[in-house]
């Protein structure tokens, strides 16, 4: 029987499945590593588990792939019990950072292990193989050793061997934290790629915010264990659900708000003495506002519509495309933005009086 | 010429030592084995013909690639244990390879006569519980001298093994389990294969001493079951023929010395890793 590419990714497609976790928690000892997770990854998703060190990621991974068991709750793979399934009988697909490739075997054999273990025929082996090896750029490195191989070419076949036996879900632990930058992102691409050819449900953990939304369509993330937010990349970073992924996720400027009072058309607010309005939309008013650095603009005199506020210059650093600036109000809150280098006029200097502006549908309560 | 520099002169005590005590004696008894009892190679073209000697080296080499082999499988088993077992565990498998490593051949020889011999502890007991009702014969043959060889060497393989059982990348195994394998293939597949340049590295190192093996084969091998050690030791105190056993002793360190070379050639591409 031949399967032709696109037979092959439809098997896949219909292999891919769904996890649920229901409150999951793990403690060492008296540690609570993870509390009270819950968390259904769709069928065919990608998914990636963003936090800082040490916030569970990993071991909430190793608790998915059946490595390591939960102190609490309920796993479930296309809604059927699997909290008690040994690792060798979920049999996902694992890729570490280490890459983890059996040293003493040669690339097509590291390749042909999963395959061998589920007794597919000689034939098909070879072919899948060769599938494979082809699949990950790595045609003609196929009899090397992986000591023979660069990092990237490594992970590469991680990746391989990993995805050689259709498995229905592929965990990857901060695969390319090791690789250099270019690497990284040449990596991330084909990682992308190889989720639309294949179909298979992805879980990727990453320390990295770019990483994390660059990569997924939905993300979730961890602090101290426990899960912070999970939503499509855009929404995390626009709409964070609370201070910690506000400012995980990159540099945000959080201003302290007075006279907050909320009508039919926004909420009017004071910031020293400066009325400020937000839209509706940007959540139920408190007292602390923020904006993202690249949505507030610069401008030497007051600025005519939208909120303003006076700053004073502190520093500028030039970074290309971008330059970033660091200001401060002259009641002493801290301004970072992010504005495109051409749009600045040559002679700022530290020091100058500003005004910042920003549209009134910008921002959000915290 | 380089010059030594500060450092490679720390090393000038140890090898004036090394010299003054084994490579001088050592070419003493070189120049015995081709002089005594006059000169010319008469001594080697008698250790390598004559079927005394002969059957000796022929015992040796055979009691030594059993003991390498039961070390090794027996070294394996409880390194394992000790590297990768509960912390209960690595307590007790600790206690059990440096308790006897720190006690001495002779007492340890004379540990297993106490048990094995037709009128030891073993002997008596199964005697007395009816399971026997002659005595085995397990001490002064070659199955005594195995055990006690056995027993004083799984140390040296376990120092070894357990380095390289260290040095498995935990992420290596839960990646094959992660693809399907069972706890026997992972083990079988890849554990061992990973391990497999410490082993060999063990093997070597336990044959190269149970090469030279003395006191163990004298006490339990009774007379019975000469190795090349005792045979030299025969040869120079009791009926004596300096130059054959000098001539002995330097075939013997030949093979060492071969062995040796390989173990480093060995060592090497593993320790470049
Ligand atoms: N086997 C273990 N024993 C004790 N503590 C552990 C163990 N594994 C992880 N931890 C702790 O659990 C927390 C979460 O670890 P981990 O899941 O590795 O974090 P991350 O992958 O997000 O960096 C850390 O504080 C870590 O020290
Ligand atoms: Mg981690």
């Amino acid at each position: 029987m031949r399967r032709g590419k696109d037979g092959g990714r439809r098997v896949a497609k219909a292999k891919a499945a769904e996890i649920g976790a229901e409150r999951i928690g793990k403690s060492f000892g008296t540690f609570e590593a993870l509390t009270d997770v819950n968390l259904t990854i769709g069928r065919g998703e990608f998914l990636t588990l963003l936090g800082p060190s040490g916030s569970g990621k990993t071991t909430f991974l190793m608790i998915l792939a059946g490595f390591e068991a939960a102190t609490r709750g309920r796993l479930t793979l296309d809604g059927q019990d699997m909290t008690q399934t040994p690792a060798e009988a979920r049999a996902f697909g694992m890729v570490f950072q280490g890459y983890a490739l059996f040293p003493h075997m040669t690339v097509e054999d590291n390749i042909a292990f999963p395959l061998k273990v589920q007794r597919r025929s000689a034939g098909d082996i070879k072919r899948r193989v060769t599938e494979m090896v082809e699949m990950v750029g790595l045609g003609g490195h196929g009899h090397k050793r992986p000591s023979a191989l660069s990092g990237g070419q490594q992970q590469r076949v991680a990746l391989a061997r990993a995805l050689a036996y259709d498995p229905p879900v592929l965990l990857l632990d901060e695969p390319f934290s090791a690789l250099d930058k270019n690497l990284r992102g040449q990596m991330q691409d084909e990682v992308r790629r190889l989720h639309r050819d294949l179909g298979t449900t992805f879980v990727f953990v990453t320390h990295d915010q770019s990483e994390a939304l660059a990569l997924s369509s939905r993300v979730a993330i961890f602090n101290h264990g426990q899960l912070q937010q999970v939503a499509p990349s855009r929404e995390v970073y626009e709409r964070p659900a609370n201070r910690f992924v506000a400012e995980f996720l990159g540099q945000i400027n959080i201003l302290p708000l007075g006279g907050v009072s909320a009508g039919a058309s926004g909420t009017t607010a004071t910031f020293e003495g400066q009325t400020l309005t937000m839209a509706a939309f940007l959540g139920a008013p408190t007292t602390s506002f923020a904006l993202r650095p690249e949505y507030m603009s610069l401008h030497m005199v007051a600025p005519q519509d939208g909120n303003a506020i006076r700053a004073a210059l502190l520093d500028l650093t030039y970074l290309g495309a971008t330059t970033e600036l660091a200001l401060k109000t002259p009641g002493g809150t801290a301004l970072s933005l992010s504005q495109p280098t051409a749009s600045l006029p040559s002679s700022l200097t530290p020091g100058a009086e500003v005004w910042v502006s920003w549209a009134a549908d910008r921002g959000l309560f915290l | 010429m380089p010059r030594l520099s500060r450092p490679a002169l720390l090393l000038v005590p140890l090898l004036g030592f090394m010299v003054l005590t084994y490579l001088v004696p050592f070419l003493g008894v070189a120049a015995w084995s081709v002089t005594l009892p006059e000169p010319g190679l008469t001594q080697y073209q008698t250790a390598l013909t004559d079927p005394l000697v002969l059957s000796v080296f022929l015992r040796t080499f055979r009691i030594c690639l059993i003991v390498t082999f039961a070390t090794i499988c027996a070294s394996y088993m409880i390194t394992l244990l000790w590297v990768r077992g509960s912390r209960m565990q690595r307590l007790v498998i600790e206690l059990c390879i440096l308790i006897p490593f720190w006690i001495s051949v002779l007492t340890r020889a004379f540990g297993w006569l106490a048990l094995l011999s037709n009128k030891g502890i073993l002997n008596t007991w199964a005697q007395n519980l009816g399971f026997l009702t002659e005595p085995l014969t397990l001490v002064r043959n070659e199955f005594g001298v195995i055990v006690g060889m056995v027993h004083f060497l799984i140390p040296f393989a376990a120092f070894p093994l357990a380095s390289a059982m260290r040095a498995v990348d935990e992420r290596v195994l839960l990646a094959a389990r992660g693809m399907g394998a069972s706890r026997t293939r992972v083990f079988a597949q890849v554990f061992v294969p990973m391990t497999a340049p410490g082993i060999l590295g063990a093997a070597l190192v336990v044959f190269v001493f149970a090469l030279g093996f003395f006191v163990t084969p004298a006490l339990l091998g009774g007379g019975r079951s000469v190795m090349a050690a005792e045979l030299i030791y025969l040869r120079i105190f009791q009926s004596p023929n300096w130059g054959l056993g000098a001539a002995i002793s330097v075939i013997l360190m030949v093979a060492v010395g071969g062995l040796l070379a390989l173990l480093m050639r060995q060592a090497r591409p593993a320790g470049a890793r």
